[in-house]
């Protein structure tokens, strides 16, 4: 096992999430695919911080990954209170639908 | 020294802005008190020029004081500063001494008028624009000036401005001089581009002193001189009412006639002249600009005189006479005689401005200035009749009158000229004095000779209040003796002989001739004597015999009438044809089939480019997140592989 195939895998993921975030019309499957590229950074800073080349143990990845794993669970719990109020206000949750801005 | 002559410039200007901003606005019932402040500034130059004048009779001199910094634009410095040498001084005593009278004549012809205060205002403005020409030192400062004086004209002539003519003849002046006053204009830039020339010899192009100093000692070429010299003399045709130029003077006497007196027949008319006679020296350097001074000046001397032959009205008559006298000046110029110009300059100042504010008195009682609708005034009016004759007199040049003196120093200045332009200048100067004794007297003679012609009835003519007769008298005496005394041919008293020319003319130009030698000073005056004879004979004793020759000319007189075309030609012919249909129909179509097409291409264009780019912006976040992300993926892979 070597870091080649944490960011192998990081990246992978990455694009899947990307690609979902960019084609998906449903709001909370956009939802997901952007916590699915979260996660993909994540693997690759635990990788990277499990891959380097030092004496003492360093943590350093590891925090900044449980960081950002609350801030993710704060942000969905906002993203999803948003997505609601979304739906009880249009009857719908497409992003295609939600252009009023531009109206 | 410096003081003093800021004094006289500035006092007229005071009086315009205390007049104009305090008196018109909050005191419009104070109209008595508003003439004696404008009378009194003018006085107050009036003697201070006088002063100067003797001062400088005294010690010779010229100065030019130290400019007082105004403007500074890369290494050209303009500074505002006065010049004060022969020339200007003569101007100083005719426009200060002129404006006096004439606005001591308008307290009696403009009473009751609803714009007296805003007139003598005008008044007031015109006077300082004049002084700060005059004086002026630098041609910066000049042409603001000139250009003042065309507004004060503009704003004078269309003074009555509920009558549409009057509106009509404001605009016309304006436009017409405009056209003169581009080419002084084109003359001075010209100069800025010649700058190194001056530079070289430490000059300034901008300083009057300095571009006489430049053409007197050869620095410039010929052809800057000439080209210069020419632009300043388009000026010079515009100001004074030159041929082609001299349409709108006859128009202009839409005006009150006071100011007719003043600024169109003494003062600004002048004005060209006096350009000229500024730059003589610059004239004097180039033989083709010396030949056009002639050519102009004569043909506009006896074109003029010849209109003023037709001309039923009476202000008319004496606007085609000032022309023509005008052109004497040019055509004295021309020739050389410097002095000569400038002393008929002088002299014609005072009977031209007589004859004027005369011509107001006619009108003030019977209310036209009509000459068919005159006649037989000269027992209702006797102080006017014997000063217009003065004045007559004067103009025609008769022994020993103020006329007299100047015109035959013109006279003789084209006759001791060589060359056959200034030859045919001084037949065609010739002729004129014929022609000018003859208008000048059918005018005399329709207007107090014979019965009276009018539509009012004859008990309501009067005689003018002593306040419009005692300005008459006090030019009536300068028109006889003036000419006489400021340049006597024998030495009287302290005043030394030929003092003027010697005082105009000792620094260029030519000499006085002496006068009694010339055959034709006996010459002029029986051709005038003459002439009066013939009108005598066609107006007075209406000889059968004169009159059939006279009808016989019929075809000339309706050429005459109709002032040969001139504003049937500028009007029908350029304005509308050339410009009109020509040169604006060709501007219209460039700009609607080139100037509009090519915008609306323009337009066409980003209005297309505008529907593609719309489809990007189409609200939809996603889309601009795919853009973005394609653009890092762009600049990773530029990253990675280059």
């Amino acid at each position: 096992m070597d870091l080649n195939n944490f960011l192998v895998i990081s990246a992978i993921l990455f694009s899947i999430g990307l690609y979902g975030a960019l084609t998906k019309k449903h709001l909370v499957v956009i939802f997901m695919c952007i916590e699915l590229m979260f996660n993909a950074v994540n693997l690759a800073l635990v990788g990277f911080s499990k891959y380097q080349n030092l004496t003492l143990v360093n943590l350093n990845g590891h925090i900044f990954v449980i960081f950002i794993i609350a801030v993710a669970a704060a942000e969905i719990a906002l993203g999803l209170a948003i997505v609601m109020s979304i739906y009880k206000n249009r009857d719908t949750i497409f992003v295609t639908d939600i252009d009023s801005l531009k109206k | 020294m410096d003081q003093l002559l800021w004094t006289i410039f500035f006092s007229p200007f005071i009086s315009f802005v205390i007049l104009f901003f305090i008196f018109k606005p909050f005191f419009g019932k104070m109209v008595r008190l508003s003439s004696f402040i404008s009378i009194f500034a003018i006085g107050l130059s009036t003697l201070l020029s006088i002063l100067i004048l003797l001062d400088l009779s005294i010690n010779q001199k010229v100065i030019t004081f130290k400019p007082n910094e105004f403007l500074s634009v890369g290494n050209l410095n303009f500074g505002i500063s006065l010049i004060l040498d022969e020339l200007t001084v003569v101007m100083l005593v005719v426009v200060t001494s002129i404006s006096l009278l004439v606005q001591i004549f308008s307290i009696g012809y403009m009473s009751g008028d609803k714009g007296y205060i805003r007139y003598f205002a005008f008044l007031s403005l015109f006077t300082t624009a004049m002084l700060g020409l005059v004086l002026a030192s630098n041609i910066i400062q000049l042409f603001i000036f000139w250009e003042l004086v065309g507004l004060s004209s503009y704003l004078l002539i269309g003074f009555w401005h509920h009558k549409p003519s009057a509106v009509a003849a404001a605009k016309k002046a304006f436009i017409i001089t405009r056209i003169g006053d581009f080419g002084l204009l084109l003359a001075i830039l010209y100069l800025f581009v010649q700058k190194s020339e001056f530079a070289s010899n430490s000059l300034n192009p901008i300083m009057i002193q300095d571009i006489i100093i430049a053409a007197k000692e050869g620095y410039l070429s010929d052809f800057v001189i000439t080209i210069f010299a020419l632009g300043i003399f388009t000026g010079a045709i515009g100001k004074s009412a030159q041929f082609p130029l001299h349409t709108w003077l006859p128009d202009a006497m839409e005006g009150p006639t006071p100011v007719s007196a003043l600024i169109h027949a003494a003062t600004m008319v002048a004005a060209g002249v006096f350009l000229v006679a500024r730059f003589f020296p610059v004239f004097e350097a180039s033989l083709i600009a010396m030949n056009t001074l002639i050519v102009v000046g004569g043909i506009t001397a006896l074109f003029a005189a010849s209109i003023a032959l037709a001309m039923n009205d009476i202000k008319k008559v004496l606007a085609y006479s000032t022309i023509s006298q005008l052109g004497y000046m040019m055509l004295a110029l021309g020739v050389g005689g410097l002095s000569a110009a400038i002393f008929h300059l002088f002299t014609h100042a005072f009977f031209k401005a007589l004859l004027f504010l005369g011509a107001g008195s006619i009108s003030h009682s019977t209310g036209t200035f009509d000459m068919n609708k005159m006649g037989g005034l000269r027992k209702i009016m006797p102080w006017t009749y014997i000063t217009f004759i003065i004045g007559s007199l004067s103009l025609l040049g008769i022994f020993p009158l103020s006329g007299f003196w100047s015109k035959d120093e013109i006279l003789s200045a084209s006759w001791s000229s060589s060359g056959i332009i200034a030859n045919i200048g001084f037949y065609l100067a010739f002729i004129t004095v014929f022609i000018t004794s003859f208008y000048m007297f059918r005018a005399i003679f329709l207007t107090f000779h014979g019965e009276f012609q009018g539509d009012i009835s004859k008990g309501d003519l009067h005689e003018s209040p002593k306040v419009m007769i005692i300005p008459l008298c006090i030019l009536s005496v300068a028109s006889i003796f003036i000419g006489f005394i400021v340049n006597p041919i024998i030495s009287i008293a302290f005043i030394p002989s030929h003092w003027f020319s010697d005082f105009i003319g000792h620094t260029s130009g030519k000499a006085h001739v002496n006068i009694f030698t010339n055959w034709f000073v006996y010459g002029a005056t029986l051709i005038s004597f003459l002439a009066i004879l013939l009108a005598y004979l066609i107006y007075i004793s209406k000889n059968s015999l004169f009159i059939k020759v006279f009808d016989k000319f019929r075809f000339a007189r309706q050429i005459l009438i109709n002032k040969y075309y001139f504003d049937y030609i500028y009007e029908e012919v350029i304005v509308k044809k050339i410009f009109l249909n020509g040169i604006a129909k060709g501007l219209n179509w460039f700009d609607t089939n080139i100037v509009d097409r090519v915008f609306g291409f323009i337009g066409w264009l980003s209005l297309n480019i505008g529907i593609l780019l719309r489809q990007m912006q189409n609200g939809q976040l996603q889309t601009y997140g795919g853009i973005l992300s394609l653009g890092i993926i762009l600049i990773m892979i530029f990253f990675i592989f280059f």
